[in-house]
């Protein structure tokens, strides 16, 4: 399957992943009406982590071998069988946060406020392209097929 | 001190109903221009100290930024100008020499804006170049006076002739000697696999060569310039060439200084100089006083690749070019090297950078009459520097008589460089100008060297272009033949000296 990788290297910590992704999980699609217009504000599924000059933008890495999946007690937490993603159902997930627990990169989160479910990367299922793959302007992450 | 206070050059206008305060600007200015008010959850900016590099605009998701000129004015004034004012304030406070970076900004004629090319009409066809080959490739080095050839079976058989070494290029247009030091590990890596793609060559300027970039030797000018850092046997046998640099299109006569703070541990290794000590390149080479001197490193350095490398020296286009590029070839270099008025830098005197020196187009026109004159124009391949835009210069250089030419502030801009000027400062936002860990990884290679080679490849078709238009199939014909050439708007004497006939004129 394709994966979002990364190149830490080349990460510039402007964030513009972030941004992006929030508009992609926004209800209009549209940048101003998601920053300005929606409340509660979406939340960014990729978050970048920095500590000095080293900085790398980080979502959910869809492991082969994921602890989300087995500690989710509803089954809300699924693999696609098509493209091999993690997805989480929303009307399933009760918002007990085991998958929150269990994630060693922490790449889940809460849904913000109002849905008392959880909100993780998608890789931007419809898109051909992850659109913090596609806007990032220095292409320190990458989608590219799983060796 | 209010009497030094400077008006900011620029002014940051944000639209506050574009503007989204997501910070990437402000994460991103390495001048901190823009600043994050979090009690307010609000971006706002400060002009004064905004340079004008455009990167946060580039990068702004919502175009909520433009970066406009301040319009703020002084009585108008033809020679007491912002500009002039601007910098005596700022002299009268620092008391210092005023630096800038890049190539003249001054509105000197650019010659080439005034020169015209040819085209066929009736009398002699014009040639397709997507149907027709198209010959661009050009060998750097000394020629023989005659091509001597005997009966034989293979190629080499057939030669009688000595050959000196020669170095084919794709395309006539070569990336300046920009230094690992002045520039970025990452802007060298880009120079230097953009070279190796596109069939060219990078020069280390003086900056000695990075064990990185040893697989990139093939496609590699070696400079031995007057502080000599990072010359040793390797590295003189790692390039193409060697490039004995005497002087720079942006400060004719004065030597190089990279301040200490940027000599990092990697600049140190490669430089061979302690790490945070200043590399201070002499002006003049303390061996090299007269031609029979330059004649001595020339063969030093012959002696030191044996003979298997062509040597070529550089100098500045200034008033005595044409004697001086002659002694240059009589001294034995294969290949001489003219940076014109307007090449650029990383630091400069802006005083010498804007004042010495005279225009590329003068001097390669000189050159390449006097070396014409004398029956040794083949001796030596002449290189062009200094101040080339587009496609049509390099052609109109060509046409006066240059073999290949360099670029570097095109290069640059092809890497994202805005010219901002401010390359002195080791704040480059586009990761070019700089060894700030946190700004040079913003310019990835891979990226850099795929637009180097994009630009490269557009200028190669349109020269390709405009030599079918011409009825020229080969850029060797173009070589020297002004007649391809017209002037207008030029004075008599311009025309005279660029060997030019006035547009209207017919053969």
């Amino acid at each position: 399957m394709k994966k979002i990788f990364i190149r830490e290297e080349y990460c510039m910590n402007c964030r513009l992943c972030e941004v992006h992704c929030i508009v992609q999980n926004s209800k209009t699609r549209n940048i101003i009406k998601a920053y300005k217009g929606e409340y509660p504000k979406p939340v960014s599924r990729v978050l970048v982590e920095e500590k000095g000059y080293l900085s790398f933008a980080l979502q959910c890495r869809h492991c082969e071998d994921a602890p989300c999946l087995e500690a989710c007690i509803t089954g809300a937490m699924h693999r696609d069988p098509e493209s091999g993603a993690v997805l989480a159902d929303e009307e399933k997930c009760v918002g007990c946060w085991m998958c929150i627990m269990v994630c060693p990169f922490g790449v889940i989160s809460r849904h913000g406020e109002g849905k008392r479910v959880i909100s993780k990367c998608n890789l931007c299922q419809g898109e051909e392209i992850p659109v913090c793959v596609k806007n990032c302007p220095n292409e320190a992450i990458v989608f590219e097929e799983a060796s | 001190m209010a009497k030094g206070k400077i008006t900011p050059e620029f002014k940051i206008i944000r639209d506050m109903e574009k503007c989204v305060s997501c910070q990437v600007c402000h994460r991103v200015c390495s001048n901190d221009a823009h600043l994050y008010d979090p009690d307010a959850g609000e971006v706002t900016s400060e002009d004064s100290r905004c340079v004008g590099c455009h990167f946060c605009e580039t990068l702004c998701p919502t175009g909520a930024l433009t970066i406009r000129r301040n319009p703020s004015e002084i009585k108008l004034n033809a020679l007491w100008s912002g500009r002039a004012l601007e910098d005596i304030t700022r002299q009268s406070s620092t008391g210092g020499v005023l630096l800038t970076g890049m190539g003249n900004d001054r509105p000197f004629p650019v010659y080439f804006d005034h020169l015209l090319l040819n085209a066929s009409q009736v009398t002699n066809p014009s040639i397709d170049p997507l149907r027709e080959p198209m010959e661009l490739r050009t060998y750097l080095g000394g020629k023989p006076d005659r091509l001597e050839i005997k009966e034989g079976q293979k190629p080499e058989e057939v030669l009688k002739s000595f050959l000196s070494s020669q170095i084919s290029l794709e395309t006539p247009i070569l990336f300046s000697a920009m230094s690992y030091g002045s520039i970025s590990l990452n802007a060298v890596k880009s120079l230097a696999k953009a070279a190796r793609e596109a069939g060219t060559l990078w020069n280390t300027g003086e900056g000695g060569l990075h064990p990185d970039l040893y697989p990139f030797g093939p496609h590699l000018v070696v400079q031995v310039a007057s502080g000599r850092f990072g010359v040793h046997q390797e590295y003189l046998e790692a390039g193409a060439a060697i490039e004995i640099k005497i002087g720079q299109g942006a400060k004719p006569g004065i030597g190089g200084h990279l301040p200490g703070e940027k000599v990092t541990e990697q600049i140190s290794r490669t430089r061979m100089i302690p790490e945070g000590t200043d590399a201070l390149s002499p002006a003049p080479h303390h061996d090299i006083y007269s031609i029979e001197d330059l004649k001595q490193l020339i063969f030093a350095l012959k002696e030191a690749v044996r003979y298997r490398k062509p040597v070529g020296v550089k100098i500045a286009a200034v008033h005595n070019v044409a004697p001086i590029a002659s002694g240059i070839v009589r001294a034995g270099a294969d290949f001489v090297v003219i940076d014109g008025l307007r090449g650029g830098t990383g630091a400069a005197p802006r005083v010498i950078r804007d004042h010495v020196g005279i225009p590329i187009e003068l001097a390669i026109s000189v050159v390449d009459q006097r070396l014409r004159e004398e029956g040794q124009r083949n001796r030596a391949s002449l290189i062009a520097a200094g101040g080339f835009r587009n496609s049509a210069d390099v052609v109109k250089a060509v046409a006066l008589g240059a073999d290949a030419v360099y670029v570097g502030t095109a290069a640059l801009v092809a890497l994202g460089c805005h010219v901002c000027q401010k390359c002195y400062t080791g704040k480059c936002n586009w990761g070019i100008a700089t060894q700030d860990p946190y700004l040079t990884k913003r310019l990835n290679p891979e990226i850099g060297a795929r637009r180097l080679v994009n630009l490269l490849r557009a200028w190669s078709l349109e020269i390709k272009e405009m030599l079918g238009g011409m009825g020229i199939n080969a850029l060797e014909s173009l070589r020297g033949n002004r007649e391809q050439l017209r002037a207008v708007g030029l004075a008599e004497t311009d025309m005279k000296i660029l060997g030019v006939k006035p547009a209207g004129e017919a053969w």
